[in-house]
């Protein structure tokens, strides 16, 4: 091949580099949907373990208790604001073309947030790909997610430092890391816990199925914590399981809880419990945080084809930040200065937010060939040396056309 | 011959399997999503509503149970089409159909039929994260038992999934999801070429481009730009790699002496090592060349701001044609 020519060609080609990617998927407007009663019969409502009511009430619970400093309180609608105002920004930044899919946790903060503050240090967290507010609690930076929704990178940040695992999309994988993660700190004789993450979908999985007889059979210190959030994808949780999900656990040999996930109280109190048995060789304990996925599964889906605006109004009535709210003002515990400065937090968290994401390179073509061997691979190194050179031969052509 | 609008592949797959459907009250569809929403590329839309929620099953989110249920209805009489929602989700199922699906009718003498269906929308070019960009034909293809097919067009897509679906062995049909939307002519008048048969997309003198599903396309735009440039490309769209019809392969090479095998998946260990073998052992006094393979790379696809390095492009495609001619 002449050299000419191929800068010829590549300039000629210019169109045939980064073609836009297009989303497959249509927007095509819903027949309306069946209404369901979501909240499930009362009986099942009535074994939710609540100490914030929707009105924001404090009510008490024989099993689970939670005594919290004023500074505690704030700090968790502090978290909860924060967290949704991230989830907000990253959905705006979807839209505007910066991320290439964003899945929001709207509507799941309290769930995250009071589950993520109940874990020490040295706990290890296994989550799906939605848990934007437990990474807030580890102390993730927050613009460290966007990557992977970016197409920068498949991670985006070394999960040792926090003690939070990377993002998992494969459905219901991590709950096993999770497990095995939690025999091996019981073989070193720690007295860390560990909490898998996943939604009422992955219920399904085999993984998970398999996750609970290991961590049963090895008394394995690993907490289950399922955000029923009523939907997967198109699909109601009754299309994965006819029993309450908690209920599962019993039939593999340890306890499950249904906690109502939207009261950032009882999802903490409910978690500390847990984590707490798992630390003392109580084995592992499956949470059911009852919930509500307030928007689209992610950005790329259309909810009005599947379920009713009623259903989507009703949960808003239970809004987890609302109700601590009603709570700190009731009580005195929040004025208006506190509420004003969280705001102007939350809005500089924002443009924080947006300036670094915009910021975010695109990562260099080599970049395809690094790290996908540990002890490198010869056959790696081969590709890479054709790649560069090719990819220099483009410069060369250039070079010649430009007359240098 | 019929000669209907252009359609994009997309509605030519849902009108396939409406028309099998309505041929066959046995044939089934299942999967993820696949009901009221109509499949997370509404492929599917709108069966549910015409044939019912027996017929049209949305099934809990677990691989393995989808394809292992199917399995147990293909024994009892019906003709299952399952829908894994993207390919990097099919492993979950990959046990199922490798150690069950693929060989059971070998096992019971040929005295059972298991006429599974398996739909993956599957390779890149979409900007999606990872697991739903990959292209993992060469783990099927390398199966006993199963059959593995992947339209280019709409009348492909159309008459290959209804041959796939009438037919009695399992069938892994990888469905090109980044040309889901591309338009071509549907046909469904003329008769089909059988299942397995390779098709000439283009015909020319100097070299062979052999390709399928997604990367036809990727061809024809290159013999487009060559052809500018003097040189003269067919192109061959498999359709089939399992099994490969190395006949019209081989009678393209005979023609022109040189042969580039272009697909997404690794290079390594993948289609076009098959194919350059083979066709080397058919052609070995016609080549002009050795036999190249244009590919992805042995790394995991990359996130989706590099893919476009990463796949087979007009650029790279055309170096390795220069390099098969400059021999
Ligand atoms: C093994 C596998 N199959 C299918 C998918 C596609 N998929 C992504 S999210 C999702 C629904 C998950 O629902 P759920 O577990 O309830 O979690 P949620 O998203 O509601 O938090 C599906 C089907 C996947 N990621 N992995």
């Amino acid at each position: 091949m002449t050299v000419e020519g191929t800068a010829q060609r590549k300039n000629a080609r210019g169109s045939s580099k980064r073609t836009t990617a297009k989303k497959a998927t249509s927007a095509k407007k819903a027949s309306p949907a069946k209404t369901r009663n979501s909240g499930g019969p009362e009986a099942e409502q009535n074994q939710l373990v609540q100490l914030l009511t929707p009105e924001g009430k404090r009510v008490e619970h024989p099993d689970y208790s939670i005594d919290l400093s004023a500074d505690e309180l704030r700090g968790l609608y502090r978290d909860m604001v924060l967290t949704r105002k991230f989830d907000a920004e990253a959905t705006t930044l979807q839209r505007q073309g910066e991320l290439g899919l964003w899945a929001s946790l709207l509507g799941q903060e309290a769930a995250q947030i009071g589950s993520g503050r109940a874990l020490r240090d040295d706990d290890y967290v296994f989550p799906t790909y939605r848990e934007h507010g437990v990474a807030w609690c580890r102390g993730v930076d927050p613009t460290n997610l966007l990557g992977m929704f970016r197409g920068v990178n498949h991670g985006g940040w070394d999960p040792n430092s926090n003690n939070f695992h990377l993002y998992t999309i494969v459905i219901g994988s991590q709950t096993l890391h999770a497990t095995g993660y939690a025999m091996g700190v019981q073989k070193d004789g720690a007295d860390s816990a560990v909490i898998a993450y996943f939604g009422d979908g992955a219920s399904s999985q085999g993984d998970v199925a398999e996750s609970f007889t290991f961590s049963a059979v090895y008394n394995a210190p690993v907490v289950f914590f399922c955000q029923n959030n009523q939907w997967a994808i198109s699909e109601p949780t009754e299309k994965q399981t006819r029993v309450p999900l908690y209920q599962r656990a019993r039939g593999y040999g340890f306890p499950g809880v249904r906690v109502d996930g939207n009261d950032v109280l009882a999802c903490l109190a409910v978690t500390k419990a847990a984590l707490e048995r798992a630390r003392t060789g109580q084995g592992p304990m499956l949470i059911e945080a009852f919930t509500y996925r307030m928007g689209a599964h992610t950005t790329s889906d259309d909810p009005t084809k599947y379920r009713a605006d009623e259903e989507r109004a009703a949960w808003e009535a239970k809004d987890p930040i609302l109700r601590l709210r009603t709570y700190l003002e009731a009580e005195g515990l929040v004025d208006e200065a506190y509420l004003a400065s969280i705001d102007e937090e939350s809005e500089a968290l924002g443009k924080r937010v947006r300036d670094a994401v915009r910021a975010m390179p695109d990562p260099d073509d080599m970049a395809i060939f690094e790290n996908v061997y540990a002890d490198g691979h010869a056959l790696v190194d081969e590709e890479r040396a054709q790649f560069a050179a090719y990819q220099a031969s483009f410069a060369d052509a250039d070079a010649v056309a430009e007359g240098n | 011959m019929a000669v209907f609008e252009k359609i994009t592949i997309a509605k030519a797959i849902n009108e396939s399997l409406r028309a099998s459907m309505e041929a066959d009250p046995k044939v089934l569809v299942m999967g993820e999503d696949v009901g009221k929403l109509g499949g997370v590329f509404r492929v599917t839309d709108g069966l549910q509503k015409d044939f019912g929620e027996e017929r049209v099953i949305d099934t809990p989110l677990a691989e393995s149970g989808i394809v292992g249920t199917a399995i147990g209805m293909a024994l009892r009489g019906y003709r299952p089409v399952v829908e894994i929602q993207f390919d990097g989700f099919v492993f979950p199922a990959y046990d199922q159909i490798v150690t069950q699906l693929a060989k059971m009718h070998a096992r019971a003498l040929g005295k059972v039929k298991v006429p599974v269906v398996i739909r993956i929308p599957y390779a890149g070019g979409i900007g999606a994260v990872e697991h739903h960009s990959e292209s993992p034909e060469a783990l099927f293809a390398h199966v006993a038992g199963l059959k593995i097919v992947s339209p280019s067009n709409s009348s492909d897509a159309y008459w290959m999934l209804q041959q796939a679906i009438a037919g009695d062995d399992p069938v892994i049909y990888f469905e090109p999801k980044r040309r889901y939307h591309d338009k071509s002519r549907l046909d469904t008048e003329s008769i089909p070429d059988p299942l397995h048969k390779a098709r000439i997309a283009r015909t020319g003198s100097d070299l062979t481009l052999a390709a399928y599903g997604p990367m036809v396309k990727v061809c024809q735009d290159v013999a487009n730009v060559a052809a500018e440039e003097g040189k003269s490309l067919e192109v061959v769209d498999l359709r089939s790699l399992s099994p490969i019809d190395f006949d019209t392969v081989q009678s393209s090479v005979q023609k022109t002496g040189r042969l580039v095998v272009v697909h997404e998946a690794p290079v390594f260990f993948g289609a076009g090592a098959e194919i350059a073998a083979r066709i080397t052992e058919r052609c070995f006094y016609h080549l002009e060349a050795p036999v190249l393979r244009v590919g992805g790379f042995h790394s995991p696809y990359p996130p989706s701001r590099l893919e476009d390095e990463y796949l087979p492009g007009l650029d790279r495609v055309l170096d390795a044609v220069d390099r098969a001619l400059a021999y």
